[in-house]
């Protein structure tokens, strides 16, 4: 198990490019970042490098943390609603037939195949006034009154009425339980594939019925894994711009189009970095939150 | 798709943008210096189909042409030192940015004898007084398409900002500098105002406009409009032409307040390899025929007087293309706001907000 401790040379080599990635790509940009989110914004968007919080007061003034509040609250939706669905998902996956395994695994990951601007205008296809969605539900519509109407009945059901579904922050949360779904599926589908069934056969087998077993074995056993699954569909939720560009309507601008405006039209790059650290923050208070919640009750973090 | 969206697109179609982008991507770093090399740096799809083999065979220059998706990602290019490019095609408030940004070479008329063909109107404009850093290519307007056999006739900026008549079946840009200044110039002000009072004026109307709305799209407005989404929109000609040619119940109108135009001008960065090509190119971009081919192609106005006797007829006589003056000249194009930016920013974050 330790025997990279004996051979230090191979660890530190083996060690060196992703630390080398890491370093350049993720740490120096995000330092470039934190000195940007000091400084002024000249009047053609240029950096003045400086020392001014400034950017930091306008950033916490109400309306912007009104938007941080609003895309926390889609992302825990997103984040209930994901693990609702997802969970079942993985359970099915890990518990299938092991030839079934792997194509069923294909399959949560075979979106990805497809450029998610892509597959997020193909929702709009799906979701708009006139789209399939609502093309579906007319053809049932049609039918049903045909139908009544052959067996005598009066017709009750009156005109179509097209369903308002697109442009509305309920099609931000769809078009994000969507994409995030198998971010929330893997990490699950992990930990129980890896769970030891004879704990299960054991609940059931000194009496405990399915749900009994689900709830107190099953649940407990998968919860690292449903942790950082849920964990990771919320803070890619809450930090996403095209999902609310393209689907939402007049309100549903998130954080991450505030962002993206700084960098883009607005040429504030300093309040942009400014707005990204205090989302950066935010985020690991909720993380610092849980683990302590965690913690306290000595559970798993 | 805008050019100065907010958004990741331009004013051309998403696709081809994403397209221009993996073209961008795959040519980038070509750009050289050589005495018979010209590297152009332009948006998708804007330029005639023999534009390039013209000029080649004309001059013998070969030219390494590149694409952008949208100015702020040209310009944060440049920001970092010009990476080698001869031609650049800004937009007015761009052409001041970069001028302001000291990025753009003061244009020698003496080499750019085609300079006499550019419409009069076009050469004072308030981005660059005299186009000494730019010389004028194509303009468009943004404005309200919308159905006709919902909506009747629409003539002001009215029907979108001030009525509910047709609430929930109407959408605006999501795009800041444009939606503002429209709003701006439906009540009277510059669309290029640095009033803190007027601005807010605007946020305002916007805010009280946004509940009969279905969104701020990110010219996506053309396909929700021939899909029967919504029926009134406001958005770029050239946009509303392409589906007024597949649907002839929808058509385009300039409102009588006026609008925000826009202006492409062709520069000259500094720095760039070969400048005296880029003399040569610019001067070929404004020969009349070449100027026609290209605006026989893109189908957007062109600011060459001389080229009109080669535009297509049914170009020249479309309203929605070529505006009548008055229109025009109740119309404003966007300026560098400078400072003032981080307010029009401030007003669109508490409309989206509201």
């Amino acid at each position: 198990m330790d025997s990279w401790r004996r051979n230090k040379l191979a660890f530190a080599i083996l060690a060196l490019p992703p630390t080398a990635w890491l370093v350049i790509f993720f740490t120096v940009p995000l330092a470039i970042m934190w000195v940007y989110s000091f400084a002024e914004r000249g009047p053609q968007g240029q950096i003045h490098l400086a020392v001014s919080f400034a950017n930091y007061v306008r950033a916490v003034e109400w309306i912007h943390l009104g938007i941080i509040w609003k895309s926390i609250w889609i992302a825990a939706v997103t984040t209930l609603i994901t693990f609702v669905v997802g969970f079942p998902l993985a359970m099915g996956i890990a518990f299938a037939p092991q030839r079934w395994k792997n194509p069923l695994l294909l399959l949560v990951i075979l979106p990805f195949w497809t450029n998610l601007l892509i597959r997020t205008y193909a929702w709009i296809a799906v979701l708009r006034t006139r789209g399939f969605l609502n093309f579906g539900l007319e053809w049932v519509h049609e039918k049903t009154s045909a139908l009544l109407a052959l067996i005598g009945l009066p017709s009750v059901m009156g005109q179509f009425q097209p369903l308002e579904l697109l442009y509305n922050q309920k099609a931000v949360v769809i078009g994000l339980v969507y994409v995030y779904l198998p971010f929330l599926v893997l990490p699950i589908y992990t930990t129980l594939e890896k769970l030891d069934k004879s704990y299960l056969e054991a609940s059931l087998d000194l009496g405990a019925g399915q749900w009994r077993t689900l709830r107190s074995i099953t649940m407990p056993l998968a919860m690292t894994g449903v942790i950082s699954g849920c964990m990771l569909c919320f803070i890619l939720s809450m930090g996403t711009f095209l999902t609310p560009e393209l689907l939402g309507g007049t309100d549903s601008e998130m954080i991450g189009n505030l962002i993206a405006r700084q960098f883009t039209s607005s040429r504030d790059r300093p309040f942009g970095s400014a707005l990204s650290f205090l989302l950066l923050y935010t985020t690991f208070l909720i993380l610092w939150v849980r683990a302590s919640l965690a913690g306290r009750k000595g559970g798993p973090i | 798709m805008s050019k100065y969206s907010t958004s990741m697109y331009s004013r051309r179609s998403f696709l081809q943008v994403t397209g221009a982008a993996a073209v961008a991507v795959s040519f980038g770093g070509r750009v050289s210096a050589a005495s018979d090399q010209l590297n152009v740096y332009n948006w998708d799809t804007y330029i005639g189909n023999t534009t390039l083999d013209t000029f080649t065979e004309k001059t013998g220059v070969k030219v390494q042409y590149d694409l952008y998706a949208n100015l702020e990602e040209m310009f944060a290019k440049f920001q970092a030192g010009n990476p080698g490019y001869d031609v650049i095609f800004p937009s007015d408030y761009m052409i001041e940015t970069m001028i302001a940004a000291d990025m753009l070479e003061e244009l020698d008329r003496s080499l750019l004898p085609n300079f006499k063909h550019i419409d009069a109107n076009f050469l004072d404009p308030a981005f660059d007084p005299g186009c000494k850093y730019n010389i004028p290519y194509f303009w468009g307007s943004c404005g309200i398409g919308y159905r006709k056999s919902k909506v009747g006739k629409v003539d002001s900026w009215k029907v979108l900002l001030e009525s509910e008549e047709f609430a929930g079946r109407m959408a605006l840009l999501a795009d800041q500098r444009f939606v503002m200044g429209v709003a701006l110039l439906y009540l009277g002000y510059s669309a290029n105002t640095t009033n803190p009072d007027e601005i807010n004026a605007a946020r305002d109307l916007l805010i009280k406009a946004k509940k009969n709305l279905k969104g701020f799209v990110p010219d996506s407005g053309q396909d929700m409009l021939i899909s029967g989404d919504i029926d009134v929109v406001m958005e770029w000609n050239g946009d509303v032409l392409k589906v007024m040619e597949e649907d002839d119940d929808l058509t385009y109108v300039i409102p009588k307040e006026g609008t925000v135009i826009w202006v492409d001008g062709v520069c000259i960065p500094k720095g760039g390899p070969n400048i005296e090509n880029a003399y040569k190119f610019l001067n070929h971009l404004h020969e009349p025929q070449v100027n026609a081919e290209v605006a026989n192609t893109v189908h957007y106005a062109t600011s060459n007087k001389s080229a009109h006797e080669f535009v297509s007829k049914d170009d020249l006589n479309n309203p929605a293309i070529y505006a009548p003056d008055d229109v025009v000249a109740r119309s404003q194009a966007l300026s560098d706001v400078g400072d003032a930016l981080p307010l029009y920013d401030a007003a669109w974050t508490a409309i989206q907000a509201a």
